[in-house]
């Protein structure tokens, strides 16, 4: 990819001279910006540094971008109001943004995705038919808006073959769209026009949803109470106990996912109950430790845990799901890896109400699926493994 | 520190501080604002002072300019000046957040600046991310997102400070969206962010970011914005949710009057002539404001009076509420008895604005109609189709009423103005 990026560039002759060092001013100034913290923390520093950076010629473009690497969200934004206030000053005089540096800074994948796009956007305002060339190398960049174009280029272009009843191409492109995509809709929208196409996608291996469970139900939730309330699998996971529940006895059983997005329907073992709480769990093996992200989407009151550690929990009702609704950074250790899901349903009766069910993959932070990679001994592990 | 009127669209600008400046000495009261600081304007009730504003709506007479936008957006514009400020959001997710500063003469961009949402982005696919509408002091705007990232800007775009309230505080958000927009007063932007999950009212510093002050509110979904009453030390800004009313003096936080008994959780309430009117499941409900730390007393309540999502509106002695498929009935703002409904081209979520006696209604399609409410039973006297679906209440701003939808933004003003 990046040698296909040169090749352009080398022949427009945008790569030039390398980027030099950052002046110690605009250093200084980025320092300040990047000590910014939560609940406002470093702002009124900020502020001054920003101010005169945003003052800034277009050879501090560059040096800002460089200034993302490492920066957390808050900082970024920063930084980015400043590549706005400088290009948009200096392209609105007329003046010129330094090409060399922004081609060869997008060159380099190592750089923070979000500054790499933002680059991107600068370089396309100029030469918008080169940006859109380039981003044909950009099927698998690490920035996740750059891919999502690529890939959007490359469905477009399946599209046309289709409206010209050229079949086997457009197939031939959506696969190769399917490869690079990561979004969770956009793999939906290809997978379905691969499927009208004749070639089906096994969505529950495409996206990597957790299918092998164990689940332990109903216990109460009158009030919107079991939300916090703590019942004993969040204590301790035993495959073997027998719990009182709201109505009764209850004890673990198994349950396979065959629904295609993944869903865990509580529905489906309990019946169509109100006010009531379940849980899910399941083992995750990985043969190293290794930054994963829990990604879960469902319409009701939640909670995982990982390894018995809290990641985060969600107490509403029946407002919207979908696909990766929210994505939870976790650390996956070396070996098993017990993944526990709670989750609730509520009180309220009318027909859109009746969802108790949640999905939950594992994912690298573009979203690519990770799969465990054995079978758990005691628990239902997930093996979807493509 | 609150909103303080700036400087207006030249040349009209002139020509209206001298005519204001004789009005100020022939009648000795206030200026009134022609700017459009807040959702529903400086009075937090969608109601101008002005007058010059086209009754006619015609885009091939007086259609001042239409300036593309680069994303969605539910949030109005406010005005400042020579200056209009619009929010919206694009891209993936919704992820990237938009100010951008367009001059009110001739609309063209001063301005742009791009943000990265810090907080959650998924909406309902009515709503969107650039929900809320952003306020002003005049000096300052505030913009918030329904990801919960609030910024500090400068009317010429300097950044002043970030915050990203959907990281501080992660529960506070519902996978519909937020919609409650900002108010400035005291020196405090105050921000009501509130969700089954988590929910607070919290006064950011107007200067810094930083949290003057954060109380816990109810844990229930609310899309209402608040309103401020009264002035000067007197100043409050009242809260409604589904709990009911609270209300808070802006520069402490401190609780000075609750009123429990329910509330709506989508139309926000409304004032007029020291009367607070609150939409609630029953309909509507007028309180007599008393002082700041006074608990109001309810003038009447009126099950016939029932607004849908746009919030009401009062016109002197008429009270006014839109239904979300377009009946729009008018009722007396003194008792509350109903004296007449209209049928418009529905269906509704903008907030209808108001300009003497005329209201401004704008519907989901993109249809907006002029509505005469001097007559009898209310008459539609102009309409303007604009082609595109808009969600977004308009604003009114020295002689010109602004209409935005997810593409494009409107400023429509007599041809001299």
């Amino acid at each position: 990819m990046t040698g296909h990026f040169a090749r352009i560039l080398i022949i427009l002759g945008w790569v030039g001279a390398a980027c030099g060092a950052q002046p110690p001013e605009t250093a200084e100034f980025i320092a300040a910006i990047k000590n910014v913290g939560p609940e406002g923390r470093g702002n009124i520093e900020a502020a001054g540094a920003w101010k005169k950076l945003a003052a800034g010629d277009a050879s501090t473009l560059v040096p800002i971008l460089e200034g993302m690497d490492g920066a957390n969200d808050f900082a970024l934004n920063w930084l980015h109001a400043a590549v706005d206030s400088i290009s948009g000053r200096v392209l609105g005089a007329g003046g010129s943004l330094p090409w060399s540096d922004l081609g060869a800074f997008l060159l380099d994948t190592h750089h923070n995705p979000r500054a790499r796009r933002l680059d991107f956007e600068l370089l396309a305002k100029i030469d918008p038919a080169t940006a859109d060339k380039l981003l044909t190398g950009m099927l698998n960049d690490p920035s996740m808006e750059m891919r999502y174009d690529a890939v959007q280029k490359v469905i477009d272009q399946a599209s046309l073959l289709l409206s010209a009843s050229n079949k086997a191409g457009a197939t031939l492109l959506y696969q190769q769209a399917l490869n690079s995509a990561r979004d969770a809709e956009q793999i939906d929208g290809i997978a379905q026009k691969l499927q009208e196409l004749g070639q089906p996608v096994d969505t529950l291996k495409l996206f990597g949803f957790l299918t092998h469970w164990k689940i332990i139900g109903p216990f109460d939730n009158t009030g919107r109470k079991g939300f916090a309330a703590v019942y004993p699998p969040e204590e301790r996971i035993d495959l073997s106990a027998e719990y009182d529940g709201k109505k009764g006895k209850v004890k673990w059983q198994d349950y396979l996912v065959t629904e295609k997005y993944g869903k865990v329907d509580m529905n489906q073992p309990f019946g169509k109950l109100k006010e009531v709480t379940a849980y899910a769990a399941t083992d995750f093996f990985s043969d190293r430790a290794q930054a994963i992200e829990l990604r879960l989407g469902g319409m009701n009151s939640w909670k995982v845990w990982l390894n018995g550690k809290l990641l985060s929990g969600r107490d509403e009702y029946h407002f919207n799901s979908e696909l990766d609704q929210y994505v939870m950074p976790a650390q996956l250790q070396p070996g098993r890896n017990t993944i526990l899901v709670k989750v609730c349903q509520n009180e309220q009766t009318e027909d859109w109400a009746g969802d108790w069910d949640f999905q939950l993959r594992v994912t690298d932070s573009l979203g690519t699926p990770v799969f465990s990679t054995t079978i758990g001994p005691n628990t239902s592990a997930n093996i979807a493994r493509p | 520190m609150k909103y303080q009127p700036t400087n207006a669209p030249q040349p009209a600008r002139n020509v209206r501080i001298v005519l204001l400046a004789a009005l100020l000495l022939l009648t000795g009261g206030p200026l009134p604002a022609a700017d459009w600081p807040q959702f529903r304007g400086p009075l937090c009730n969608g109601v101008s002072d002005e007058s010059g504003v086209p009754i006619t709506l015609d885009t091939n007479k007086d259609l001042a300019w239409k300036a593309e936008l680069p994303g969605r957006g539910l949030s109005s514009p406010i005005i400042i000046g020579d200056r209009v400020f619009v929010t919206c959001c694009s891209g993936l997710k919704q992820q990237r957040l938009h100010v951008i500063c367009f001059r009110a003469t001739d609309g063209s961009k001063l301005w742009e600046r791009q943000f990265w949402a810090t907080g959650r982005t998924l909406c309902q696919s009515k709503t969107c991310v650039a929900a809320p509408t952003p306020a002003s002091d005049g000096q300052r705007i505030v913009a918030i997102f329904s990801s919960n990232d609030t910024v500090c800007l400068d009317l010429d775009g300097n950044l002043i400070w970030f915050r990203g309230l959907g990281r501080d505080y992660p529960n506070a958000s519902d996978s519909v969206g937020m919609s409650s927009s900002l108010l400035i007063a005291g020196g405090v932007v105050v921000t009501q962010v509130e969700s089954d999950s988590d929910a607070f009212i919290a006064g950011l510093d107007l200067a810094t970011g930083a949290n003057r002050w954060k109380i816990e509110r109810p844990h229930k979904a609310n899309w209402t914005s608040p309103v401020l009453v009264g002035s000067g030390k007197q100043e409050i800004v009242v809260l409604l949710s589904s709990a009911g009313l609270t209300a808070i003096e802006p520069v402490s936080g401190k609780i000075v009057w609750e009123s429990a008994g329910g509330g709506s959780s989508i139309p926000s309430a409304t004032t007029g002539a020291g009367v607070l009117y609150v939409p609630s499941s029953r309909g509507l409900t007028a309180l007599q404001l008393g002082g700041s730390d006074e608990q109001p007393k309810q003038l009447w309540q009126s099950s016939r009076l029932r607004p849908g999502t746009a919030s009401p509106v009062v016109l002197g002695e008429k009270v006014f509420a839109l239904s979300d498929g377009g009946i729009l009935t008018c009722g007396s703002a003194v008792t509350g008895e109903r004296q007449w409904q209209l049928r418009l081209k529905g269906p509704f979520s903008a907030t209808p604005v108001a300009v003497g006696h005329f209201l401004y209604c704008v519907s989901e399609t993109g249809v907006a109609q002029v509505v005469d409410t001097s007559k009898p039973e209310g008459e539609v006297v102009s309409e303007l189709n604009l082609g595109e679906t808009v969600l977004s209440t308009p604003s009114i701003s020295w002689g010109a009423i602004y209409f935005r939808s997810d593409a494009h933004l409107w400023k429509i003003a007599k041809s001299s103005t």
